[in-house]
């Protein structure tokens, strides 16, 4: 019954977030400050974390060929597709459910505990709006943070093949070519905008609908980690399979 | 004015407020007062609202809040100011920009008319010079005074206080009680301020409201609070050895 309820919650505060909308002047600046925090303040740890990666399933890729008749230019194929697919989109989103999501859960959570909720509400204005939906639109931008974990993923994995010595610049260059299909980014991409949509709403409820004090807090930030996660990977699965099986 | 009428409150089976009637008068300063537990948080969140309620009405000025329409009630809440226990500043903001917050959501003023208003509260409760400060940087008697100049920042009709006086020392609580009482005078506000601080009682209780187990027990003012020989309220007052004291040294001259 708790899970049913609290399912409830969640879209009725989703709804409540598009209603009596924050003064324009003031939702701009709100606005501002979120891409600030939550894409701007993520690009160096994606960057780094990108790059290292995309050197990473390099390096597998080319010790698990071990057979000579198997071109070398499929290291480079193997990790575009492993990058584009899956490694951009869903493995960094579950990152950022750790950094944005406890960041977003903490920081709603510690101005429910202050009670500077409560002082929103009773100036009339709408909480929800005047705190998640900036969150929201802030979020529509991730895609850009996802293109350059994908462009940095690839170059990670280029550095690793040549200065490793498992193939040459030329095969890697021409196995990132092969067999590209545009519609693979498009789905990597409303994968990201859905996930953005969860990276933004789910650690948002997490955070305004906490009782408690200081402890409290901490446990709903470890809560919306999980469930972030746990529904980004189911919607991973039924992403992938409406979009990509024929 | 704001009157409460037969107001009643549960949460689950835990039935808190069990039938409330009473007013609160413009101008004056307004205490609801009783011990940890009586209901006057929930009181005082109902009648701002936060809590919605079983049975009863709220009337601000003659329209009953819960009839009001959501622009209503909007508006209606523009002209509250509320100051919280913790003082609820925004952390995120500086101590200038608290106190203009106010006037950027509900006003088109200029911003050189909104600096001017926000010169002039935070003079009001003297705090001159504290502008660019955070709210982490301020002791806890300047938060309240900066929570208190964010409330009347907008020339409020009706002020609340949720207990303006916690965890701050006796002299400092002084100051703020003086403040909300010289601020009710000067622009006539409805004051209501949850407390369960016998100074402020003394200080301030222009009329007094006292709640026992979510009813109230007694009603009436500073003036006539010791004077009372309702066991409940005594039993209260007289709780703290100073006050114990105080009562039989005044019987004694009495007798």
């Amino acid at each position: 019954m708790t899970y049913l309820h609290n399912i409830g919650s969640y879209f009725l505060m989703i709804a409540e977030m598009f209603r009596k909308p924050t003064k324009w002047t003031v939702m701009k600046q709100l606005i501002l400050k979120d891409i600030d925090d939550l894409i701007i303040g993520s690009l160096g740890i994606v960057a780094f974390i990108a790059f290292f990666v995309g050197g990473v399933v390099t390096i597998q890729t080319a010790l698990n060929i071990t057979n000579p008749l198997i071109p070398k230019y499929l290291v480079g194929f193997a990790t575009r597709q492993s990058i584009v697919l899956e490694f951009a989109p869903t493995f960094i989103s579950i990152i950022m459910a750790g950094k944005v999501g406890s960041f977003i859960t903490s920081s709603i959570g510690t101005m429910r505990v202050t009670e500077q909720i409560d002082a929103l509400e009773v100036m009339g204005i709408n909480s929800l709006n005047y705190l998640v939906f900036p969150k929201f639109i802030s979020l529509m931008l991730y895609p850009f943070v996802i293109s350059i974990a994908m462009f940095l993923g690839i170059i990670g994995g280029m550095a690793a093949c040549v200065y490793g010595g498992f193939s040459s610049l030329e095969d890697y260059i021409i196995g990132i070519q092969t067999e590209f299909i545009p519609f693979h980014i498009v789905y990597a991409f409303i994968k990201t905008f859905v996930f953005a949509f969860i990276l933004a709403t789910i650690p948002s409820f997490h955070g305004y609908y906490m009782k408690g004090g200081a402890l409290e807090v901490g446990k709903a930030s470890t809560t919306s980690f999980v469930w972030t996660s746990v529904v980004i990977i189911l919607l991973n699965y039924f992403l992938t399979q409406m979009l990509l099986s024929t | 004015m704001i009157e409460v009428k037969d107001l009643h409150k549960s949460f689950g089976e835990a039935h808190i407020l069990k039938g409330i009637t009473t007013s609160f008068e413009k101008g004056k300063t307004n205490l609801i007062i009783g011990q940890s537990g009586s209901g006057k948080t929930v009181f005082l969140k109902c009648l701002l609202g936060l809590f919605d309620y079983e049975k009863g009405a709220i009337e601000y000025d003659g329209k009953i809040f819960s009839k009001l329409s959501d622009d209503e009630k909007r508006n209606l809440r523009a002209k509250i100011g509320m100051v919280f226990q913790g003082s609820a500043l925004f952390d995120s903001m500086t101590i200038a920009e608290n106190v203009m917050f106010p006037l950027r959501m509900f006003t088109k003023h200029s911003k050189s008319e909104m600096q001017d208003r926000v010169d002039f509260a935070l003079q009001r409760v003297n705090l001159e010079g504290a502008h660019n400060k955070m709210p982490s940087e301020a002791s806890g008697g300047m938060q309240k005074r900066v929570a208190i100049a964010r409330a009347i920042v907008n020339n409020p009709k009706y002020l609340f206080c949720d207990e303006p006086n916690s965890g701050l020392d006796p002299k400092t609580a002084i100051v703020i009680d003086n403040l909300i009482q010289e601020i009710t005078d000067e622009y006539q506000i409805t004051t209501v301020i949850n407390s369960h601080d016998m100074n402020s009682v003394m200080e301030i209780g222009e009329k007094i409201v006292f709640l026992k187990d979510g009813l109230k027990a007694w009603e009436g003012s500073n003036k006539t609070i010791f004077k009372t020989d309702n066991e409940v309220v005594t039993d209260f007052v007289y709780s703290s050895n100073l006050f114990k004291k105080v009562r039989e040294m005044y019987l004694k001259d009495y007798k």
